[in-house]
């Protein structure tokens, strides 16, 4: 199955691209594919510590389980304000 | 009224979209991007967003001050990309029957905004950028 990731911030700057598309395995969760990202793009890995996570524009778990053309963004501390 | 733009944010559109009747006050924040942080001297700050969840998460924080304090209407406007020194990154109004219910939401919809809506600033200052947040070792919400 296929989701798509979109980037923000650091992580746009560190994967150059704003928007993938990324095959995955069914039953794969956000973590699995956090994992997976940071093989394709080395250069997330240092800031793979304090991320959170949103499918559909909802903060989830890094256990959630995702699904066929989810959207799921990792976000970095936020700083807006 | 919640939304992440890109142009400056006029003050009087907030004002006037929580402008009502029965409210006895109206109480407005701005906040600005100033020339220091942390012993830097900041050039420019440029932000960015995830403007949908920014927007659903500004809407979340205004059912939440509707739901504490008695108030009758809240706005919150966040401008995103380059937004110069001494200009407007952010403005909350929120009328409400008595003064401090419309403080206190004002005071309550600018803390979440630092903590929960995915939106990030990067500053460039002599001799670099960064986006703050992610170095400065500041803990993670809790919700969820």
């Amino acid at each position: 199955m296929k989701v798509t990731v979109k980037f923000f911030a650091i992580l746009r700057e560190r994967v150059g691209a704003g928007e993938i598309t990324k095959e995955i395995q069914a039953g794969s969760t956000v973590a699995d594919l956090w994992q997976a990202l940071k093989a394709d793009y080395p250069k997330l890995a240092p800031v793979d510590t304090r991320l959170l996570y949103a499918v559909n524009q909802n903060y989830v778990r890094p256990d959630h389980p995702l699904k066929d053309r989810d959207e799921v963004v990792f976000i970095p501390p936020v700083s807006g304000g | 009224m919640f939304r992440v733009i890109r142009a400056p944010i006029d003050l009087q559109e907030l004002v006037r979209y929580v402008t009502d009747p029965s409210a006895g006050a109206i109480a407005t924040f701005i906040g600005t991007t100033r020339n220091n942080n942390e012993g830097r001297k900041v050039i420019a700050l440029d932000y960015d967003a995830y403007p949908e969840m920014a927007e659903k998460e500004l809407r979340r924080i205004g059912g939440d001050a509707k739901k504490n304090w008695r108030i009758e209407r809240i706005a919150i406007i966040h401008r995103v990309g380059p937004v110069e020194i001494t200009e407007a990154s952010v403005m909350i109004a929120v009328s409400a029957a008595h003064r401090d219910d419309a403080f206190q939401a004002c005071r309550f919809a600018i803390e979440e905004i630092k903590k929960t809506v995915p939106i990030w600033k990067k500053e460039v200052f002599e001799g670099g950028e960064v986006w703050i947040g992610t170095q400065t070792g500041q803990p993670l919400p809790e919700r969820r």
